[in-house]
């Protein structure tokens, strides 16, 4: 068993950040900074088409292009790219296109890779694109997920016979976990349904995807910007049919990810191919556009909710039925990112029946997969507009219509109906603190004198209990799920001669702070100061074991493995401190990274031991000469950060503009390593959650083209879109791992984008409107105002939400 | 085309093409591979350097129009061992997490402060309304600008970066980000 760290220095403090001394001046090993003697650029050729025949291919004038060594094609890789990979097979009769890296007869959504080419430099391997000729036969498009899933509908692939990929369905009573939901609601005194649609949004990392592939060596060296090198290098190995120990993956700076590059990409495969065709190292580096356009979306589901109660407020049912967007193919994970969510819709209520169902839908749209929160934000959102829009229903307020329903601090640990164990938590205190911050009495109070007055600009206040599942995960439950992986991870420890210390993780950072984190509960644990600590990371060859960085597993699982790592390394050096010492082990204890002799104050450090080994000239007999240790840490259980959001937002009902006034977020992440991280994360995800409510979305017209193909139509926010948030913590440790923690990663994003929607109905409920589709633009709270609209797309459902440059009758719902 | 042009207090003469962008040229002509490009239509001002003292996004930029200017870029900050008070204050307030927007986003926040030596947090956020950020919610960029704006006063950054409202607006033709 794994001892919690000791109570040191570094754990808990604002440490502010090893990694930043590159990054703030430049220094910085971005994989397009790297050029490689003889390097070759390539460049890709889209489709423009979102659905068609490829029936010609004329590449023979890119190929007397200058600077060009290679043009290929679909029909040119049939034989080698294999299938991309996709590992969550949820269903066993779950339908699977195959997924060619490049597109060999048929393209299914715009941005498809039709060719490549290689050439001396990026600019000529981009003019030779314009000496490529594909000739398309249109097919046609399959854009609108209700309509996909019709009878006489059009198929994305044929061959399938559908557009229905699976379903997957959770049912408390056949599980037994809970009730039949059909009779929850049919004995109801009260029952609500209403429809949301997850718009589609995409990651919008800011470095662009790129890769180098160096093929000179034994082992062919792969560069890429990924969250997954391990995966990568695995899922190279698997599509291609090379051996494993061929391959090395490394994710040198990675800027940024949220799910993004989660992936095993096209690009990818075929930059691997050419290099080792050509013999050369090459690069590719997608431009923005490519970017948006190509590299996989996330969310894009219509969720219709049903929820039943009694008047009291009790609730005593929940029914969820999915439809998901999965776009053109299935990537790594895109069919587990609904499911994902099965779990989390009854959330931190205790709901006696619950039947869940989603389906899976085929469209000739960007394939969609993991985005921050996966499958939970859009859980959350739905469950939290359901209580809002019951509060109105009953006449309750909706914070007390939660806490009627919510898990009591008293019932932990509390195994749900939809079969997990929440291991701790306090809402109470979390909204106690929350509502303290806001001055939610106060806000009520304006809110009813602004109505009174009729004022134009009304005030809404919106709140999100949210709690998560997240640290992933229990391989076990992971395996029970279909998930084709485990959801352990590797760390391992290097005691250095002269006493410092380098520590291996199999989680693999783009911007969280591990170096900085890792080296805090090292330098506790090993008692050794916290520069003596160097964190190894993102390279097959350095950290040969891994299962990478998403859903904020990396503390909560990555950590453990160090900090179990890091016991092995005292157990080994315990006989050999025992043996300096002239005493026997047992009557050593550790602390400080000193071994003491029990009562006395002779003692020898850690360092001295790693000095000790590495001489090796007297060591009891039969232990070798290494205190260095590695381990593999598979936790028991998820980890369930919660949390309570209160947002306050003016809406001015004549021009339909909502400012946000004040956003206070209590989060619940169990102890916490640094506080300085934690609340950078918590910061970054309520502004990617309030950017999906407020202005984020992937539009597609009516002939399948994404009309949100550049930063200037997909509204990423900035400073200027943002106010400051109010942020606190509660601290309710997990006690599924040692150190207490939780991850934090995504509870920011899962949490504020039903706050912010419940404060925008708030505001405006009293005008006829009981909800605004997201983003919620201008417009589109504007038109909600006029038609007392109850959910509906429409106007302002077009690239920039009607504010755009874009003809508003492009816009395809 | 051959131009001179001083990067980072270096004189380099070079060749180039017409339509080579500023951005290129640093990275791929110079090695200057601190500055980053995260767009292509002048969007998210990863790439902002300073032109003569003022910031332009150099995707935005030919590398001609460069041409007898002097450019700064992030890697030419730091003066003898030491940071830019912006660079530190960055650092002190935890203002990046992966970093990628980073070298734009202090270029812009010098800028930024050359022109408003105290802002407000609004000026701040509007200031800096045109480099994008994916990571840190922009809050802790915020403090730290206006941290280093109490560091700074009165005008403690490097030479390159004061010049007097009189210098200001004379790169005819070059678009300020």
């Amino acid at each position: 068993m794994t001892t919690a760290a000791e109570p040191g220095q570094e754990v808990g403090k604002g440490r502010l950040r090893k990694e930043d001394a590159r990054l703030i001046t430049g220094r910085t090993r971005w994989t397009d900074n790297m050029n490689l003697p003889g390097m070759l650029h390539m460049a890709m050729l889209r489709s423009p088409m979102a659905h068609a025949r490829i029936t010609n291919i004329d590449t023979s004038e890119a190929r007397q292009m200058p600077g060009v060594l290679a043009v290929v094609t679909g029909a040119d890789l049939a034989d080698s790219q294999g299938s991309l990979p996709c590992a969550w097979p949820i269903t066993e009769d779950m339908k699977s296109p195959d997924a060619p890296s490049m597109a060999v007869n048929q393209v299914n959504f715009a941005g498809e890779v039709v060719a490549a080419v290689v050439a001396r430099s990026a600019a000529e391997a981009a003019d030779a694109l314009e000496g490529i000729d594909v000739d398309y036969d249109e097919l046609p498009v399959v854009l609108d997920l209700e309509e996909a899933i019709a009878d006489d509908a059009d198929l994305v692939h044929p061959d399938l016979g559908t557009n229905k990929s699976a379903t997957w369905i959770f049912d408390s009573a056949e599980a037994g976990t809970g009730g039949a939901v059909d009779e929850a609601i049919g004995s109801a005194e009260v029952v609500v349904e209403r429809t949301f649609r997850q718009q589609r949004l995409i990651p919008a990392f800011m470095e662009p995807r790129s890769i180098v592939v160096d093929p000179t060596g034994e082992q062919v060296t792969m560069w890429s910007a990924t969250q997954v090198p391990h995966i990568l290098r695995l899922m190279l190995a698997m599509t291609l049919g090379v051996p494993e120990h061929k391959v090395r993956v490394i994710a040198p700076d990675v800027g940024g990810g949220f799910g993004g590059k989660l992936q095993v990409t096209p690009e990818e495969v075929i930059t691997f191919l050419l290099a080792r065709e050509l013999g050369r190292p090459v690069k590719y580096t997608e431009t923005r556009s490519e970017s948006l356009a190509s590299a996989h979306h996330g969310r894009d589901q219509l969720q219709k909710m049903t929820i039943a109660a009694q008047r009291d407020g009790t609730v005593t049912g929940l029914k969820v039925e999915l439809l998901a967007d999965m776009g053109a193919y299935l990537r790594l994970v895109t069919p587990g990112v609904p499911i994902l969510g099965a779990f989390m819709y009854n959330a931190i209520y205790k709901i006696p029946a619950y039947h869940f169902a989603c389906t899976n839908v085929f469209t000739t749209k960007t394939p969609t997969d993991a985005y921050r929160g996966a499958g939970r934000p859009e859980a959350t959102f739905a469950i939290e507009r359901m209580m809002d829009e019951l509060a109105n229903e009953l006449g309750m307020d909706p914070l007390e219509l939660r806490e009627k329903n919510w898990i009591k601090h008293e019932e932990f640990p509390y195994t749900t109906v939809s079969t997990l164990t929440y291991d701790s938590g306090n809402y109470e205190a979390a909204t106690a603190r929350a509502k303290e911050l806001f001055d939610y009495d106060g806000l009520r109070r304006e809110q009813a004198e602004r109505r009174q007055r009729g004022d134009t600009v009304q005030l809404g206040i919106g709140i999100s209990t949210f709690t998560e599942m997240c640290g992933l995960a229990p391989s076990r439950v992971l395996g029970s799920l279909s998930y084709g992986a485990g959801g352990w991870e590797y760390g391992a420890i290097r005691m250095l001669p002269t006493g410092k210390v380098e520590v291996i993780t199999g989680s693999s950072a783009h911007g969280q702070g591990h170096e900085t984190a890792w080296s805090q509960i090292v330098a506790d644990k090993l008692g050794v100061p916290f520069e003596d600590v160097e964190v190894l990371h993102g390279d097959t060859q350095s950290s040969p074991r891994g299962l990478d960085t998403y859903g904020s597993r990396s503390l909560t699982v990555g950590a453990m493995a160090v900090l179990s790592a890091a016991d092995k390394v005292i157990e080994k050096a315990k006989p050999i401190a025992a043996h300096m010492l002239e005493c026997s082990p047992d009557d050593l204890e550790f602390s400080g990274g000193k071994f003491t002799v029990r009562g006395t104050d002779t003692s020898t450090g850690i360092a001295d031991v790693a000095l000790a080994v590495f001489a090796a000239h007297d060591l009891p007999d039969g232990v070798e000469p290494s205190i260095d240790a590695d381990a593999t840490f598979d936790p028991e259980n998820f980890s369930f950060p919660h949390g309570t959001h209160l947002c306050a937002a003016e809406v001015d009902t004549e021009t339909g503009q909502v400012r946000l006034r004040s956003y206070v977020a209590v989060d619940d992440v169990g102890k916490v390593v640094n506080p300085l991280i934690v609340e950078g994360q918590v910061h970054g995800g309520l502004v990617q959650g309030i950017a999906q409510a407020l202005f984020e979305e992937a539009v597609y017209d009516e002939s399948g083209t994404l009309m949100t193909g550049t930063l200037a139509d997909y509204l990423v926010p900035s400073a200027a879109d943002m106010p400051s948030f109010t942020t606190d913590r509660t601290e309710t440790p997990s006690t599924t791992n040692a150190l207490g923690v939780k991850g934090v990663g995504e509870a920011g994003t899962i949490a504020s984008t039903p706050a912010v929607v419940n404060a925008i109905v708030d505001a405006i409920r009293h005008m006829g409107v009981n909800d605004v589709e997201m983003p919620c633009t201008p417009m589109r709270v504007w038109q909600a105002i006029q038609g007392g609209a109850q959910s509906a797309a429409g106007p302002g459902a077009e690239s920039g939400g009607g504010m755009g440059s874009l003809d508003a009758e492009g816009g395809a719902r | 085309m051959r131009i001179t042009v001083t990067v980072d207090g270096t004189t380099y003469s070079d060749e180039v093409e017409p339509r080579m962008l500023l951005v290129q040229y640093l990275r791929e002509r110079l090695g200057k591979v601190g500055t980053v490009v995260g767009c292509d239509t002048s969007n998210c001002g990863a790439c902002t350097v300073h032109l003569d003292g003022h910031s332009v996004k150099s995707c935005s930029v030919l590398a001609v129009q460069a041409d007898g200017c002097e450019v700064t870029t992030i890697e030419g900050l730091a003066r003898d061992g030491q940071l830019h008070p912006v660079q530190r204050a960055f650092h002190d307030n935890h203002a990046l997490q992966c970093g990628f927007c980073t070298p734009g986003m202090i270029m812009q926040s010098i800028d930024l402060l050359a022109e408003n030596s105290d802002p407000d947090e609004q000026a701040v956020r509007e200031g800096i309304e045109g480099n994008l950020c994916r990571c840190t919610g922009y809050q802790n960029i915020v403090r730290a600008v206006r941290d280093a704006a109490h560091e700074m006063r009165p005008g403690a950054g490097p030479e390159a970066e004061r010049f007097s409202d009189a210098e200001m607006g004379t790169q005819a033709g070059v678009r300020r980000s």
